[in-house]
């Protein structure tokens, strides 16, 4: 496997690596070593196709992906400079045939990619030996096609594929259920309900007012409603207790698979969790490190005479379209607003509070926080926290965002403003589980008949109904019995369910 | 050498064709990758296979762009923007950009991807042209052709060579062994002149949509006939119950309404052949497109029309019919019954954006 063993770099190539890695540890960054690689674009667009890794189980989309960039490039449409991997050390794969500006620039960038990958908190639950865990994944699944045929596994890895949004991505960092044992001791509160009270369900009043604050009837009714409850809890099968957002975990383990199947699935699960992070902080990311091929070019690494062919390729990768938000340039802009603001001092209650304008554009209370407050922002946020902290009004006149909004009787996108809190609103709500649907398990024995119940947590926007029907699919291949989904369609509360031969639409 | 990549792309290759899962087929999608021509954005086809994902749907979807712009204006269509707009995707770091495309690039791409056929143009025999084109390099010439990029290197060589070069007074200068030319080769060139004539329904049942169709398949067709030929006419006609012939900017944004005959365009057809092109000069090319809802009694003077006057000159006509909400989509089946006497006619019908290049395959892949 010729792009696994590792290849000398040119000795030119190693010495800016050199060069600029020293620039970079100078300036604070905090990376694990980088392995720089030269490879020829095919080379290079069978490792994106891969996500970056050198072996993966087979499957058509790498494929697929593999095509489309492959032609992207001899096309002259599209050209991948540089790839990064998050593994500890970082693998890191530069295009041979860029320009030796480019490589700096690009050497410069992956230092950025680097130190974030290795400080952001979000990144730091990641498996760090993830190339030896891929090929792990390729080897057990190549020996389930071997034992099970190739259009077999194919077909279960593509109804996986089709789930594999379906995690909770703050799992990794927060303990959602109660450890196994802390279960008995909640069964000794089983007398108390949820409030805390005593199970009469009286106010604690006065003997002389008690009729009137207890009224009798009132408290046998209720007690009677709490009884009717309890009874039907004891008598539901239902669960999980509370919806679960990763279901494709509740999958694993209540839905009846076989062996081969359980892991496969468990495979896709683990690569999801893994290419997360890198979703939720895709602004930040590339950000931060446009911010540092920024600085240390401008700064060191660049001579006279390339000077020009640096700004074409920055700006290249600066540009902004009115539909797509560019993360690099966002990213960028927003550390380099951090830096001025706490350079200046323009934060905190005096400057919130401070409603004179001539008095805000000239406030520079000299402090030189920027460079410190930036490295501890890259350390501790996410894409979400990060705009919801720190994009400000002033930011969004001063690059003219907007919002825009689907118009369904004319089929099209329109700008629908440039209110700040508007556009901070759109924004947030692109980036709130990347745009997509929060979908949970609700029942797992859903009418005491074992069948799946899923919610879809209606925010305002409908599901894509034919994708829906197809996953749906998929999901009742899984999990053998009907599966429904509780969703909200043509403004009504709807329910969608599959049940191996037919669909079935049901308005609540 | 096999790469690991190569079994993917083999199987991914294989769905797409529908040698294999068949089922899967109804994901393949095309045109996701954009190309740039002037400031028109163009899509090229290039087949990928969607998962489906629980996914929101356009309806109170939305995002957050940067520019200029008032409110209200529109900024992208809908159905167009695959994951949403704005999105942040999972994947690992990489760097992309888009470069512009010239035509002669599309046209090859199109052909590529749906593996047309170079015409063989008519009258190549008779007429030809002869052509200088400067694509060599000789030793002498006039100095009005002289290459200066290439003589000054060659100097700049010999003068490091016999180290006279002083790069602190960095003067080159050439002799006559330096200088080199450019010249000429003389090529004979098919001369060939092209002429299309597009027919569009704007009759009250075409909607905006199918409008939209038509208009992206003229441009790929288009595109596709000026690689072939090296001056091409256009003429425009619109019909609902009259014809009119109109430019190239109204023909995709009228909108008509009333009835619909055929025949009335057929005539209008005529007329500019006879005017502007006579058949034994030009090669002749016909698009006709419609939702295929014809007056009933009109349709027998259509196939008379077509027979007498425009299927014995024209290379290739061609009939597109979109799916129609509204209409009945008879005309096709008319077409059909002449289909087996005429072998330059060709039938397609276009359900939606997504058949539009199997149908451009369909008109153009007979090499015509």
């Amino acid at each position: 496997m010729s792009i696994t063993t590792h290849r000398p770099l040119p000795t030119q190539i190693r010495e800016i690596q050199l060069e600029l890695e020293e620039v970079a540890a100078g300036y604070g960054l905090d990376f694990f070593e980088t392995v720089f690689e030269m490879v020829d674009y095919e080379e290079m667009s069978m490792l994106a196709a891969f996500g970056g890794f050198p072996i993966r189980y087979p499957h058509w989309r790498f494929g697929a992906e593999f095509d489309e960039l492959t032609k992207g490039y001899s096309y002259g449409l599209q050209k991948i400079y540089e790839m990064v991997i998050n593994t500890d050390p970082c693998y890191a794969y530069l295009l041979n045939a860029n320009e030796l500006i480019d490589q700096k620039l690009v050497i410069a960038h992956v230092y950025g990619h680097c130190d974030f990958f290795k400080c952001n908190a979000w990144f730091s639950k990641t498996n760090r030996r993830m190339l030896d865990q891929m090929a792990n994944h390729a080897a057990r699944v190549n020996r389930y096609v071997e034992r099970y045929g190739y259009e077999t596994v194919e077909r279960f890895v593509d109804a996986c594929l089709s789930l594999d949004d379906l995690i909770d991505p703050y799992l990794p960092h927060i303990r959602r259920r109660p450890a196994e044992q802390t279960r008995p001791e909640r069964s000794l509160d089983r007398d108390r309900d949820e409030d805390g009270n005593d199970g009469s369900g009286k106010f604690a009043a006065k003997d002389y007012l008690d009729p009137y604050v207890n009224p009798p009837d009132v408290l046998r009714e209720q007690s009677e409603k709490r009884r009717e409850k309890q009874k039907q809890a004891e008598e539901s099968r239902s669960f999980p207790e509370r919806p679960e957002r990763d279901v494709l975990l509740f999958l694993l383990e209540h839905a009846p698979l076989k062996e081969w199947q359980r892991d496969v699935l468990a495979i896709v699960r683990d690569e999801a969790y893994y290419f997360a992070p890198q979703g939720q902080t895709k602004i930040m990311n590339e950000g931060w490190a446009s911010y540092w091929h920024s600085t240390i070019m401008t700064k060191h690494a660049l001579t006279d005479a390339e000077i020009i062919d640096f700004a074409d390729h920055h700006s290249g990768t600066m540009a902004t379209s009115p539909t797509r938000l560019n993360p690099y340039k966002l990213g960028i802009e927003l550390f380099r607003d951090i830096e001025e603001r706490w350079d200046k001092g323009q934060f905190g209650p005096e400057w919130e509070e401070c409603d004179d304008l001539e008095t805000k554009r000239k406030w520079d209370k000299q402090l030189g926080l920027g460079r410190e407050k930036i490295f501890e922002v890259r350390r501790v946020h996410n894409d979400i926290t990060f705009i919801d902290t720190f994009l400000t009004p002033e930011f969004c006149a001063k690059h003219q965002m907007f919002s825009f909004a689907y118009n369904d009787v004319t089929d099209y996108y329109q700008i629908a403003s440039r209110q700040f809190p508007e556009v901070k609103r759109q924004l947030l709500d692109n980036l709130t589980n990347h745009g997509r649907p929060f979908i949970y398990v609700k029942d797992g024995n859903h009418a005491n008949r074992g069948e799946l119940y899923l919610l879809h947590d209606y925010s305002g926007v409908e599901l894509r109904q034919d994708y829906a029907r197809d996953c749906l699919i998929n999901l009742q291949a899984l999990w053998g019995r009907p599966v429904h989904i509780e969703t909200v369609s043509d403004d009504m509360p709807t329910v969608l369910s599959y049940d191996g031969h037919a669909h079935e639409v049901a308005v609540k | 050498m096999t790469r690991p990549i190569d079994q993917n792309l083999d199987r991914f290759r294989k769905i797409v064709k529908g040698k294999v899962r068949q089922n899967l087929r109804k994901y393949v999608n095309h045109g996701e990758m954009l190309g740039r021509r002037g400031r028109e954005v163009v899509s090229i086809p290039v087949p990928n296979v969607d998962i489906p994902r629980f996914r929101h749907g356009n309806k109170g979807s939305g995002g957050v762009g940067q520019g200029e712009g008032e409110l209200g204006q529109p900024v992208g269509r809908g159905g167009e923007q695959g994951d949403g707009p704005g999105q942040a995707g999972s994947e690992a770091g990489r760097h992309i950009r888009e470069v512009e495309l010239t035509l002669d690039e599309l046209a090859e791409i199109l052909s590529e991807e749906l593996e047309l056929p170079n015409i063989e143009p008519k009258g190549k025999d008779a007429i030809r042209s002869v052509k200088d084109r400067y694509t060599s390099i000789r030793q002498q010439g006039p100095n009005s052709l002289r290459h200066f990029k290439r003589t000054f290197k060659r100097a700049l060589k010999r003068q490091i060579a016999s180290s006279e070069y002083d790069p602190s007074n960095p003067v080159i200068v050439p002799v006559k062994d330096d200088e080199r030319f450019r010249s000429w080769k003389t090529v004979q060139e098919p001369q060939a002149n092209a002429a299309i004539v597009y027919m569009m329904d704007v009759s009250g049942s075409m909607t905006d949509d199918q409008k939209e169709i038509v208009r992206i398949e003229s441009f790929w067709i288009d595109t596709w006939l000026r690689k072939q030929y090296d001056g091409i006419e256009r003429r425009y006609v619109v019909h609902d119950a009259v014809a009119h012939e109109v430019d190239e900017d109204t023909f995709y944004r009228t909108r008509e309404s009333g009835g619909t005959r055929i025949s009335s365009a057929y005539k209008a057809c005529r007329r500019i052949i006879e005017r502007d092109f006579p058949p034994d000069e030009w090669n002749l090319y016909c698009f006709q497109f419609s939702d295929g809802d014809n007056w009933g009694e009109d349709n027998d003077d259509c196939l008379g029309l077509l027979a007498e006057s425009i299927l014995p000159v024209c290379n290739l006509f061609c009939y597109g019919q979109v799916e129609s909400p509204y209409g009945s989509g008879d005309f096709i089946r008319e077409l059909q019954r002449i289909q087996e006497d005429w072998e330059n006619i060709v039938l397609s019908e276009i359900e939606s954006k997504d058949a539009i290049y199997d149908s451009i395959k369909q008109f153009l892949g007979t090499g015509r």
